[in-house]
């Protein structure tokens, strides 16, 4: 409890891109209950705070913390370890918290060229060719900056996780509902789920949610939307679009396949799944309408990018969790 | 490698074909590499690409999927299912690193004993020629040098990013 009698809130990003802040702030009105219940002990995008001020809280007194990001240097597993030790409820918020995210593609190459990527690539302005050192000396002493861990890791392959709460960004009213939940737990109305629970989010799959036509589904090519004319209610993956809406965890209200677009697998695998990509990989190459074994090769060479689409947001969490690059 | 590598292979069969064809290399005394672990499923299309990803990741050098030849199946097409999905999941795994001798598909009938034999030697001399697959060991290596650095003070001090 701080000084004002309020549970203290503590929200931080790790490797992540801010969407999870920003769908926090996007749930309106229902921030000023996030303020009313709670005293915000640490949130960086938010308000300044500094390391050693976390450091120095006493263990357990901040009673929810979300933490959005991936783990991708030591300085993110520093502040999860440091937040665990400080949280009641620790909560893996969004994709690369609770699968590892669009950083986890990085586990598909050696960490060296995912560095060589981001300073010698035609957009990077480095004429130099410079790298950036963990230590370095000026005049006022020495600077450093956070190490690159070898593989990037979704929060609970860190530290261990009471809540999941995926999507990227969660949306913003699965995020007022569990803020109410929080609330109503508060004033004694409600109580938590067992630990480890998903929560803001469904049990079953976007297509669940989806209101497009589904028949059998039968498919003779793979293309993307910008190849046919898309039928505006006809499943996506009928008309050989690549949707991973069947082996992804309903609770968006499946708005990007009704919105034409194909669902990219940001809620993480369904109850019961242990890797998210297998389960797309069996649904994705069951339809194919073929028996040909060559023919079936030439209709997956539509899918330039497997891993990459299978485990677009998981690869991380997955059984394998990186390809042998990595570790080389 | 060296010649004490026995590669570990977890071979899925199917109740109706290649399981019965493992039964017939036994009973014919067919010899042949002990280095694979059979499980018994109903059909090759029971076979979940999760059971290969799990099997690898825990300690396999390779798995040997194998189902009744195309046209077979007990339940009539199932097995059609496993050749496009062993062709998707070929094509994830090299993406991933794992050589394709590792993980392969063979069609043998109940009264293929001796082709399952012979594939199954093929596989093993590949798969000792390739060298343990060690998936396991790199993960808890990742592990290690995770709680090595989280456990020392971290390089980070003052303001948040």
């Amino acid at each position: 409890m701080s000084t004002n009698g309020k549970p203290k809130f503590a929200m931080y990003w790790a490797a992540a891109c801010g969407g999870c802040e920003i769908a926090v702030l996007n749930i309106h009105e229902k921030i000023l209950d996030v303020d009313a219940h709670f005293d915000v002990a640490f949130w960086p995008v938010a308000m300044d705070a500094k390391y050693k001020d976390l450091e120095a809280m006493e263990d357990n007194s901040i009673l929810l913390s979300l933490f959005n990001g991936a783990i991708r240097n030591d300085e993110n597993a520093h502040i999860a370890h440091l937040l665990r030790r400080k949280s009641q409820i620790l909560v893996a918020f969004g994709a690369c918290a609770t699968q590892g995210g669009i950083p986890g593609l990085a586990n598909l190459s050696p960490v060296h060229e995912v560095v060589d990527t981001a300073f010698t690539t035609i957009s990077t302005d480095n004429a130099d060719n410079l790298r950036p050192q963990p230590h370095y000396r000026v005049p006022e002493g020495e600077l450093t900056i956070p190490k690159l861990y070898p593989t990037v890791q979704a929060l609970d392959q860190v530290v261990p996780v009471d809540y999941y709460m995926p999507g990227c960004p969660p949306e913003s009213h699965q995020i007022a509902a569990v803020i109410d939940l929080v609330v109503q737990v508060l004033e004694g109305k409600a109580q938590l789920p067992p630990k480890g629970t998903v929560i803001g989010a469904g049990v079953s799959s976007v297509c669940d949610e989806c209101t497009r036509t589904r028949n059998e589904k039968k498919i003779k090519q793979f293309v993307r939307i910008q190849d046919i004319p898309v039928d505006p209610t006809l499943c996506l993956l009928e008309q050989g679009i690549l949707c991973a809406g069947s082996a992804t965890r309903s609770g968006c209200g499946a708005l990007c396949p009704k919105a034409g677009m194909p669902c990219v697998g940001c809620y993480g695998p369904a109850d019961a799944t242990s890797d998210h990509g297998a389960r797309l990989l069996n649904a994705i190459a069951s339809v194919i309408d073929s028996r040909d074994p060559a023919e079936i090769e030439k209709i997956l060479d539509g899918i330039p990018d497997p891993a990459g689409m299978l485990y677009r947001f998981g690869l991380p969490r997955s059984l394998l969790h990186a390809s042998k690059s990595a570790w080389s | 490698m060296t010649d004490t590598f026995e590669p570990v292979i977890v071979g899925f069969t199917c109740n109706w074909c290649s399981y019965r064809a493992a039964d017939l290399a036994g009973m014919a005394r067919i010899k042949y590499a002990p280095n694979v672990r059979l499980i018994r499923l109903m059909c090759s299309g029971r076979l979940d690409p999760q059971f290969v990803f799990k099997a690898l990741a825990e300690g396999a050098d390779g798995v040997l999927i194998s189902g009744c030849h195309p046209g077979d199946c007990h339940y009539i097409e199932q097995n059609y299912k496993t050749m496009r999905r062993f062709a998707l999941l070929k094509r994830t795994l090299a993406a991933l690193g794992i050589e394709p001798t590792r993980v392969r598909l063979v069609w043998a009938s109940a009264a293929e004993g001796n082709i399952l034999a012979e594939e199954i030697d093929r596989m093993v001399a590949e798969i000792k020629a390739l060298g343990p697959l060690n998936w396991k060991q790199r993960m808890m290596k990742d592990k290690g040098h995770l709680s090595a650095v989280s456990s020392q003070p971290t390089a980070v001090t003052g303001g948040a990013q």
